[in-house]
C-alpha cells in the first residue's frame, strides 16, 4: 500500500518486475524446461532452499503462457489417498502465504469448496474423502441440504430436479488465486536471485550421453548443463520422448470459459461430478466456468460448442437464475492424463534428468509445492518426501496412487 | 435528467423505425418514448439522452461509442437482466432499463470518487497492495468485489428455453452485406443451398448507413436489387438478426439470434464480416458525445436519429468525409474536418465538403476533448498540428466523430486458424484466411476490398470458388479484384501526461497503463493484455487491440509491420447461458413397470439414468424395509425389477473368441444353454464391470452389465472392435428388454403354471443355465441365477411386455405371498452372499486379486484386456484386500465408508455393511492390508463423522447358505 502511495505521488514509471531475455549463457547447473508455474516455482526454490542460481528456465511461448493461463484457479487438499492428501496439504499451507513469501499480491481468496452428491454412489466417495481428510486433520465433512442451503443459498436444492442434490463434500479451506499472479511472482524473486529466464526459447532436443543428460538444443542454440528438469503440462510425452523414455499419459484436451463480470453472487467454489461443473465467481465478477476433459484425446487447444452446451445446461439446473447471463470466452489446455489421476515427478531413467508432468487437470492447486518438492529433488538427486509415491517408476509394477475418485472434475 | 431534445431526422431517415407505433419505457427512473423498431440506446438518443453508463473502474460517464451492439458503454440493466447491449435490444412497452455498476444515479455516481485516486491506482496495483498486514486479502477481497462486476443477476430471474436449430449448407456466408450477398448469390447460381448469417435487423451491412462516394443513391438502389435477387433464389436462406458467434472445427458455425440458438454445419464458409472502425486515442476521448463516425451514421440512417447539433470529424479514412457530408445533409453543422493524414488526394467528398465551406485540416489531431458538467457533456475539442507546430485552437462541438482506420473483423476467421498482422508500421491491418483449409474463403471488406465494386465483385469471385472447391462447377473462376490498401493512421494517439487518454474504454485502461505494463516488464502482448487487462472487456479488443498494440510495441522499439494481435476466442459476442443451454437434453428413463411401482408405495432412487425403486411402502428407515423385503425372498418368492441392467447381444462367428478378450473368464467352451459370469477389466487391470453371458446359439451371447457400468462397456467392445475387426455384431438392446428377477424359495412354484414351452425342474433347467421359451404367453429369456442367493430366474421379456409379465406374476404369486422388492434389499441379499457391487465394493484401482476373484480370472487365455497388468500386480503381490467382516450385535452399524485402521495408519475402507436377520450379525465387506485378511483376525473400523472405534472380525464369505445349496434347489 505504502508503495502504491510512493509510487503515485512521484510519478514516473513503475520498475521492472519482469527481467528481459537475457542471451543464453554455454553452461548452466540446472536447466529447467517449461517456464510455467511449476517450473518457475522450482527455479524460485532451487535458489531460495539451496542457493543454487545458475538456472535457466527455458519457456517456448511468452511467460506462463501454457497451462498457467488457462487453468480455473482452484486450489484444495481435500483429496482421496493419503499420500495425496498430505501433498495437496502442504500446497494449500504454502498457497496461504505465498503473496507474502513472494511480495506480489496472488489474491489468495479462501472461500470454500463444495463437491456436491447427486447419487449414493457420489454421497459414498464424498464420505470416504471426508473421512481421510479428518483423518489427515484436513478441514473436510460430509453436509446436507440444510447446511448447503446455508453456505450457498444461491444452488438450487429442489428435489424436483433432474439431479437432486443430496449432500456434498465440504472444504472450507477450498480457494481461488490470481493464476498468472502466481508465475509472475515466482519468476519475479527466482530472477531476483540470479536465475535466468528466457523466453521464446524452444527446447528441440535433449544431448544424453552415457545414458546422462549433458545438453539442451533449442531455437537459440546449445547449451550444457548439469542437471535438467522438465514441466511442461500438454507436452510432457513428446518432451520425454526427446529425452528417450516413455510416460504412460494420454494427452486429452480440458476446457473452460469465463461469463461477463457481474455483481458478485457466488461465495464458494461449486463442484459437481455427476453433472461435470465446477464454478467460482473470481475477484473480478466473472464466473469461471469448467467441465471434465474432452472425451479423446488431441494435441489442441481448441474449443468446442458441445463442451459449453452441456456445460451451460448443468450450470442452470445448479442456478436457475443465470440464464441470460453471457459467455463472455472460452479456451481449452492441454491435461496430461495419468492412469491413476496423480502426477509424475521425480527420477527418471536418464541421470541428473528430472520429471514433473501428468498434472492433468490439477497442476495449478500443486504448483508450490511440486516447486519445494522438485527443488529438492533436482538439488539432492533424491525424491522429496512427498513426492515419492508420485514416482515414474511405480508405473512399473502398477504401485499407483488412486485419486480418479477426487481429482476427476473437481479440479 | 437530461432535457427531452427531440433529435428525430424526418423521412426517409429512419429505415429500421416505424413511426406509427409509439412505444413507451422507462430508463434510469424516467418514462421515455420510442418507435418500434428503435434499440433502447437509439431511442434514448432520440430523446437527447446522452449518457448511458458508467465505466468499469472510474465510474466515468459514457454514451455511444460504436451503435454496433458489442462495447461495455451501451451496457445497462434490462430488469433482471445484467449486461444488456442497449444499442442492439430493442425496445418494447414497459421495458424498464436502469443504469449498472452505479453507486447513486447515472447524473451523479459516488464511485467516480475512484477516477481521482488514479494516480495511486497504476495498471496491476493490486498485485501490489491489500495483502499486507497479515491476512489483510481477507478484508480486501469482498470490498474489491463488490467494486468490481458490472450488472446484477437477480435470483428470481427466469428464462425462456431456446431451441437450439440444426441447419445443413453447402455454403454459409457470415455477414449479409455487399460482398456476402453477391458471394451468396454467386455459390448459388451454382446450385449451393446457401445459408447467409446477417447480425443486422435487415440485410446490407454497411450499405445500410455507409456513404459510398458521392453516389449514395446508386449504392442503396444497388442494395434493393441485390435484395431482390436474395429473396428471389430459393436456394438461399437468410438468418437475419443471428450472429454467427463461433466458427469451430470442420466448419461447424454457432449463430445466435434473440430467441434461437443455430448450430449450422457448412461444407464451406464464406467469412465476409466487414471491417471495424477505429477510434482514436487523446484526453477524454471518452466522453459522451465522442463516437466512431459510423455510430453517427447508423443513428441517422437506420434510426433517423440528429447525433448533435455542431460536429468535428477527426479522420484518417475517407468515410470520415462521408460522415461529415451525412451530417451536412441531415442539417448537423460541420465545425472541421480534421484530417490525421498529412495530405489526401482531392476526391469528390473532399471537393464537396471544401464547397460547402467546411474546414478541412490536413496533418492535425484532436489532443484532447473538453466537456462541461463534470464530463457529461461534450463542449469542443481542441485541435492542433500533428507536428506540434502552431498553437492548438479550440473548436466548440457536441459531437466529435472518429473514423481513425479499421481492423478486419476477423475475430472469427482467428477462431478458424486464419490470421491478422499489422502492416504499413500498424496504419492497417491484414486478414488471411485459415492455412489448410480450403473450404474457408474470405471476402469484401474483411479481405481488403471495401470499395462498392470491388466488395462486390470479391463476394462473386469468392462464391465461384466455393461452388468450385465443392465441385459444383468445373468453371474458373473469375479474377478477383484487386487489393485496396485500407485508409489509416499508424499512430491516432496523442498521450496525455494528464491522463484519461483511453485505450481501452471497455476496461478504463490509459495510454499510461500500457507504457507502464511494458516497463514492469509485462512486454509480450499477451503478457500486456493480461497484466492491464486490455482487451478482456466485453468488446474483446475491437476498439482497442489495435492501439494497444502500437503503443506496447512502439515503447519498446519493435516494429508493427507483421505484429500479431493476440488469439481471439469464441465466441465473438458473449452468449447468455440460456442460449447456450437450449432443451434439457438429460432424459430420465423408466422402466415398463414404472408406474406400477409408484401406485405401490416404492420409493424411488436414480440409478444412472434410470429411476428404480429402492424399496416399497412405509418404513422407519430403508435399513427396515430392505430387511423386511428380504425376508421374503428368503422365505416365499420377489420379484425386483431388473429392466435397467445392461444388455449387449454379441453374435457372430467370433462371438466367444470376441468375449475371451473383453472379458477375463473363459467363454470359447461354454455350453449352448449355459450362464456364465463376465468380469470386465481395463488395460490397467482393474475392475470395470460385471454380469452374465447367456450363450444361446453357437454364435449368440446375450451378456448382461451394470446399469449404470453398461454404457461404458458398450463403448469399449466398439473401440475394441474397431481395432480387432472380429466377426462379430454388437448390439445394445438395453432398452429392449424389461427384465424381472423371480427369486426365493417359491420361485419355481410361481413360474411353472406359466411356462409350458420349458421344463423348470432343477434336473431339466438347472442352476446357471439359460433358456428361450415362453412365460405367460409372452417371448422370454429365462436365466437361472444366483445374486441374491435364493432360488431364482432373471426372466427377459421383450420391453413392451414387461409391464403385463410383472403383473401376472404379481397376481399369480399373491397366494405364494409375493412381494415386490427394491434396490435395499437386493443389496442386503448379495451382501449376504459376499457377491460385490463393482465401483461400490472396488474403486478406481481394484484387481480381481484383491477382491478374491481370481477365480474368474483365466489366467492361461492368451489375451484379455487388462491380463498384462494383472500378471505383473501378480508378481509384486498384494497391497489390500477385500474381506467379509462380522460385529457383534448392539455394536453401531458403520457407515459405508468408515475407514478401517492399523494404530493409527488407514488400510482401508467399509465398502458395504448391514444388519442382516438371516445371518444374524451386522455382516460387511471391508478393505484391510493383507496380513490382516485371515479368517478369525481382527482390525479397528473408525465410526465415520468422528466416532470412536470398533473392532471388526474378519470371516468367511459368503455370510449365509456357504455351500450354496440354497440358490441349486
Amino acid at each position: 500500500m505504502l508503495d502504491l502511495l510512493k509510487l503515485g505521488l512521484r510519478g514516473g514509471r513503475p520498475p521492472r518486475q519482469l527481467p528481459a531475455t537475457p542471451a543464453l549463457k554455454p553452461t548452466y547447473d540446472v536447466v529447467i524446461i517449461g517456464g510455467g508455474g511449476h517450473g518457475l516455482a522450482c527455479a524460485y526454490y532451487l535458489a531460495r532452499n539451496f542457493g543454487i542460481t545458475n538456472v535457466a528456465v527455458l519457456e517456448k511461448g511468452y511467460l506462463a503462457s501454457g497451462n498457467t493461463a488457462r487453468n480455473t484457479t482452484i486450489v484444495r487438499s481435500n483429496y482421496l489417498t493419503p499420500d495425496g492428501v498430505r501433498f495437496y496439504d502442504e500446497s494449500v499451507r504454502l498457497f496461504g502465504n505465498l503473496s507474502h513469501e513472494l511480495d506480489f499480491n496472488i489474491m489468495y481468496g479462501e472461500r470454500g469448496h463444495l463437491t456436491l452428491a447427486h447419487t449414493d454412489a457420489a454421497m459414498r466417495t464424498a464420505r470416504w474423502r471426508a473421512e481421510v481428510n479428518q483423518h489427515l486433520g484436513v478441514d473436510s465433512s460430509l453436509v446436507y441440504p440444510d447446511d448447503i442451503a446455508r453456505l450457498c443459498p444461491e444452488l438450487n436444492l429442489r428435489d424436483d430436479v433432474r439431479y437432486p442434490i443430496l449432500g456434498a463434500l465440504y472444504h472450507p479451506p477450498g480457494s481461488i488465486a490470481r493464476h498468472d499472479a502466481v508465475a509472475w511472482g515466482y519468476a519475479q524473486r527466482a530472477a531476483e536471485m540470479g536465475v535466468e529466464i528466457h523466453t521464446h526459447t524452444e527446447v528441440t532436443g535433449i544431448r544424453i550421453e552415457h545414458n546422462r543428460v549433458v545438453g539442451i538444443e533449442t531455437n537459440r542454440g546449445s547449451i550444457a548443463c548439469g542437471k535438467a528438469m522438465q514441466a511442461v503440462a500438454g507436452m510432457s510425452s513428446e518432451l520425454a520422448r526427446m529425452a528417450g523414455f516413455r510416460l504412460p499419459i494420454r494427452t486429452i484436451p480440458l476446457q473452460a470459459c469465463v461469463s461477463e463480470a457481474v455483481k458478485p453472487f457466488l461465495d464458494p467454489i461449486i463442484v459437481s461430478g455427476s453433472l461435470h461443473i465446477y464454478v467460482s465467481q473470481s475477484a473480478r465478477g466473472e464466473l469461471v466456468m469448467g467441465g471434465s476433459t474432452d472425451p479423446y484425446p488431441l494435441y489442441s487447444t481448441r474449443s468446442t460448442l458441445e463442451f459449453k452446451e452441456d456445460l451451460m445446461m448443468h450450470m442452470l439446473e445448479l442456478f436457475p437464475f443465470i440464464g441470460s447471463l453471457r459467455v463472455l470466452r472460452q479456451w481449452a489446455g492441454m491435461a496430461d492424463m495419468t492412469p491413476d489421476f496423480s502426477p509424475v515427478m521425480g527420477l527418471t531413467p536418464v541421470e541428473n534428468y528430472y520429471i514433473d508432468a501428468g498434472w492433468g487437470t490439477w497442476g495449478f492447486k500443486a504448483t508450490p509445492v511440486s516447486g519445494t518438492c522438485m527443488a529438492e529433488t533436482v538439488a539432492t538427486g533424491k525424491p522429496h518426501r512427498l513426492c515419492a509415491p508420485f514416482s515414474l517408476e511405480r508405473f512399473y509394477d502398477y504401485a499407483q496412487v488412486g485419486e480418479k475418485g477426487a481429482a476427476s472434475v473437481g479440479h | 435528467m437530461s432535457k427531452r431534445t427531440h433529435m428525430r431526422l424526418a423521412a426517409p431517415y429512419g429505415r429500421l423505425i416505424d413511426r406509427d407505433k409509439l412505444i413507451r419505457f422507462r430508463f434510469d427512473g424516467e418514462c421515455y418514448n420510442g418507435y418500434a423498431g428503435d434499440s433502447i440506446a437509439s431511442a434514448l438518443a432520440a430523446n437527447g439522452v446522452r449518457i448511458l453508463s458508467r465505466s468499469f473502474k472510474y465510474h466515468r460517464p459514457r454514451g455511444i461509442l460504436a451503435l454496433a451492439g458489442n462495447d461495455a458503454n451501451c451496457l445497462v440493466q434490462v430488469g433482471p437482466e445484467p449486461n444488456v447491449r442497449a444499442d442492439a435490444r430493442l425496445i418494447e412497452a414497459g421495458l424498464n432499463v436502469s443504469a449498472q455498476n452505479v453507486a447513486g444515479n447515472l447524473g451523479f455516481d459516488w464511485g467516480r470518487a475512484v477516477e481521482y485516486l488514479s494516480r495511486f491506482l497504476p495498471v496491476g496495483f493490486y498485485y501490489h497492495a491489500f495483502f499486507k498486514p497479515g491476512r489483510a486479502w481477507r478484508f480486501w477481497e469482498p470490498v474489491i468485489r463488490r467494486m468490481a462486476g458490472l450488472g446484477r443477476v437477480e435470483r428470481s430471474a427466469e428464462h425462456d428455453t431456446i431451441d437450439h436449430i440444426h441447419l445443413f449448407a453447402d455454403v454459409a456466408v457470415i455477414g449479409g452485406g455487399a460482398a456476402g450477398m453477391s458471394a451468396a448469390l454467386a455459390a448459388a447460381a451454382h446450385g449451393a443451398r446457401v445459408i447467409v448469417l446477417d447480425d443486422g435487423a435487415e440485410l446490407g451491412g454497411a450499405l445500410l448507413h455507409g456513404r459510398h462516394a458521392l453516389d449514395t443513391q446508386t449504392a442503396r438502389s444497388r442494395l434493393d436489387e441485390l435484395r431482390n435477387q436474395i429473396t428471389n433464389e430459393s436456394r438461399i436462406t437468410v438468418l437475419s438478426g443471428a450472429t454467427c458467434t463461433g466458427w469451430f472445427a470442420d466448419n461447424w458455425l454457432a449463430a445466435m439470434s434473440a430467441t434461437q440458438y443455430y448450430k449450422i454445419r457448412a461444407r464451406a464458409v464464406i467469412a465476409a464480416t466487414g471491417v471495424i472502425e477505429q477510434p482514436a486515442v487523446f484526453r477524454n476521448n471518452d466522453a459522451p458525445g465522442v463516437m466512431l463516425a459510423s455510430a453517427a451514421q447508423r443513428l441517422m440512417h437506420l434510426y433517423a436519429v440528429k447525433p448533435g447539433t455542431r460536429a468535428v470529424v477527426l479522420t484518417a479514412t475517407a468515410a470520415g468525409y462521408g460522415a461529415a457530408l451525412d451530417l451536412l445533409d441531415a442539417g448537423v453543422e460541420v465545425a472541421a474536418v480534421v484530417d490525421m493524414r498529412d495530405s489526401h488526394d482531392g476526391d469528390a467528398m473532399h471537393s464537396a465538403l471544401h464547397t460547402a465551406g467546411v474546414e478541412i485540416l490536413h496533418g492535425h489531431m484532436v489532443s484532447e476533448a473538453l466537456t462541461r458538467k463534470h464530463g457529461h457533456e461534450l463542449a469542443g475539442a481542441v485541435v492542433r498540428a500533428a507536428d506540434g507546430s502552431g498553437q492548438p485552437r479550440t473548436l466548440p462541438c457536441d459531437l466529435l466523430c472518429i473514423s481513425a482506420g479499421w481492423m478486419p473483423a476477423a475475430q472469427l476467421l482467428s477462431q478458424a486458424g486464419g490470421d491478422m498482422t499489422a502492416e504499413a508500421d500498424g496504419a492497417w491491418f491484414i486478414a488471411r484466411a485459415p492455412q489448410g483449409n480450403d473450404h474457408a474463403l474470405l471476402a469484401g471488406a474483411l479481405n481488403g476490398r471495401a470499395s462498392l465494386a470491388a466488395a462486390l465483385a470479391d463476394g462473386h469471385h469468392a462464391g465461384n470458388v466455393a461452388a468450385r472447391t465443392l465441385g459444383l462447377t468445373s468453371a474458373d473462376a473469375p479474377a478477383a479484384p484487386a487489393f485496396e490498401t485500407p485508409d489509416g493512421h499508424a499512430w491516432p494517439i496523442v498521450h496525455d501526461e494528464r491522463g484519461r487518454d483511453f485505450v481501452d474504454v471497455d476496461e478504463d485502461l490509459q495510454v499510461k497503463d500500457i507504457e507502464d505494463a511494458v516497463a514492469a516488464g509485462y512486454t509480450d502482448i499477451n503478457l500486456v493484455k493480461r497484466y492491464s487487462t486490455a482487451v478482456m472487456g466485453p468488446s474483446q479488443g475491437r476498439y482497442s487491440a489495435a492501439n494497444t498494440l502500437r503503443i506496447a510495441l512502439s515503447e519498446q522499439d519493435s516494429p508493427l509491420t507483421g505484429a500479431r494481435l493476440t488469439t481471439q476466442r469464441p465466441p465473438i459476442l458473449p452468449e447468455p447461458i440460456a442460449h447456450l443451454a437450449g432443451r434439457d437434453r438429460q432424459p430420465l428413463r423408466r422402466t415398463p413397470m414404472h408406474d406400477w411401482h409408484l401406485a405401490h408405495g416404492a420409493h424411488m432412487m436414480p440409478a444412472g439414468s434410470w429411476h428404480r425403486p429402492a424399496y416399497y411402502g412405509e418404513a422407519a428407515s430403508p435399513a427396515l424395509a430392505a430387511a423386511r423385503e428380504a425376508a421374503a425372498v428368503h422365505q416365499r418368492v420377489g420379484l425386483i425389477d431388473v429392466s435397467t441392467l445392461g444388455k449387449i447381444e454379441v453374435r457372430g462367428p467370433d462371438a466367444a473368441q470376441f468375449l475371451e478378450r473383453i472379458y477375463t473368464f473363459r467363454y470359447a467352451r461354454q455350453p449352448i444353454g449355459r450362464l456364465r459370469y463376465v468380469l470386465m477389466t481395463d488395460e490397467a487391470g482393474v475392475i470395470a464391470d460385471d454380469g452374465i453371458a447367456a450363450r444361446f446359439a453357437d454364435d449368440f451371447f446375450y451378456v448382461t452389465a451394470t446399469t449404470t457400468g453398461v454404457d461404458a462397456v458398450y463403448r469399449q467392445m466398439l473401440r475394441w472392435q474397431a481395432q480387432w475387426q472380429m466377426e462379430v455384431d454388437l448390439i445394445h438392446v438395453t432398452s429392449a428388454w424389461a427384465a424381472i428377477n423371480v427369486a426365493g424359495p417359491s420361485a419355481r412354484a410361481l413360474l411353472t403354471p406359466l411356462v409350458d414351452d420349458v421344463e423348470l425342474a432343477a434336473a431339466a433347467f438347472g442352476f446357471s443355465e439359460c433358456r428361450e421359451g415362453h412365460v405367460g404367453g409372452l417371448p422370454a429369456r429365462l436365466m437361472r441365477v444366483g445374486f441374491v442367493g435364493e432360488l431364482g430366474w432373471e426372466v427377459h421379456v421383450p420391453a413392451h411386455h414387461g409391464d403385463a409379465l410383472w403383473r401376472e406374476l404379481m397376481a399369480r404369486g399373491q397366494a405364494l405371498g409375493v412381494a415386490p422388492v427394491g434396490i435395499e434389499a437386493q443389496r442386503l441379499l448379495r451382501l449376504e452372499k459376499g457377491h460385490i457391487i463393482v465401483s461400490q465394493d472396488s474403486d478406481g484401482l481394484s484387481y480381481p486379486e484383491e477382491v478374491d476373484m481370481n477365480w474368474a480370472v483365466a489366467a492361461e487365455k492368451p489375451f484379455f484386456v487388462g491380463q498384462r497388468a494383472i500378471e505383473a500386480m501378480a508378481r509384486r503381490g498384494l497391497t489390500r484386500r477385500l474381506v467379509g467382516f462380522r460385529l457383534p450385535l448392539g455394536t453401531p452399524v458403520p457407515e459405508e465408508c468408515s475407514l478401517t485402521l492399523r494404530g493409527q495408519d488407514i488400510v482401508g475402507r467399509v465398502t458395504s455393511v448391514a444388519f442382516s436377520d438371516a445371518v444374524g450379525h451386522i455382516i460387511g465387506l471391508a478393505y484391510v492390508a493383507p496380513d490382516m485378511a485371515e479368517v478369525g483376525g481382527r482390525f479397528d473400523i473408525k465410526l465415520a463423522g468422528g466416532g470412536g472405534r470398533v473392532s471388526a472380525e474378519v470371516v468367511p464369505v459368503p455370510f449365509y447358505d456357504a455351500d450354496n445349496a440354497r440358490q441349486k434347489l
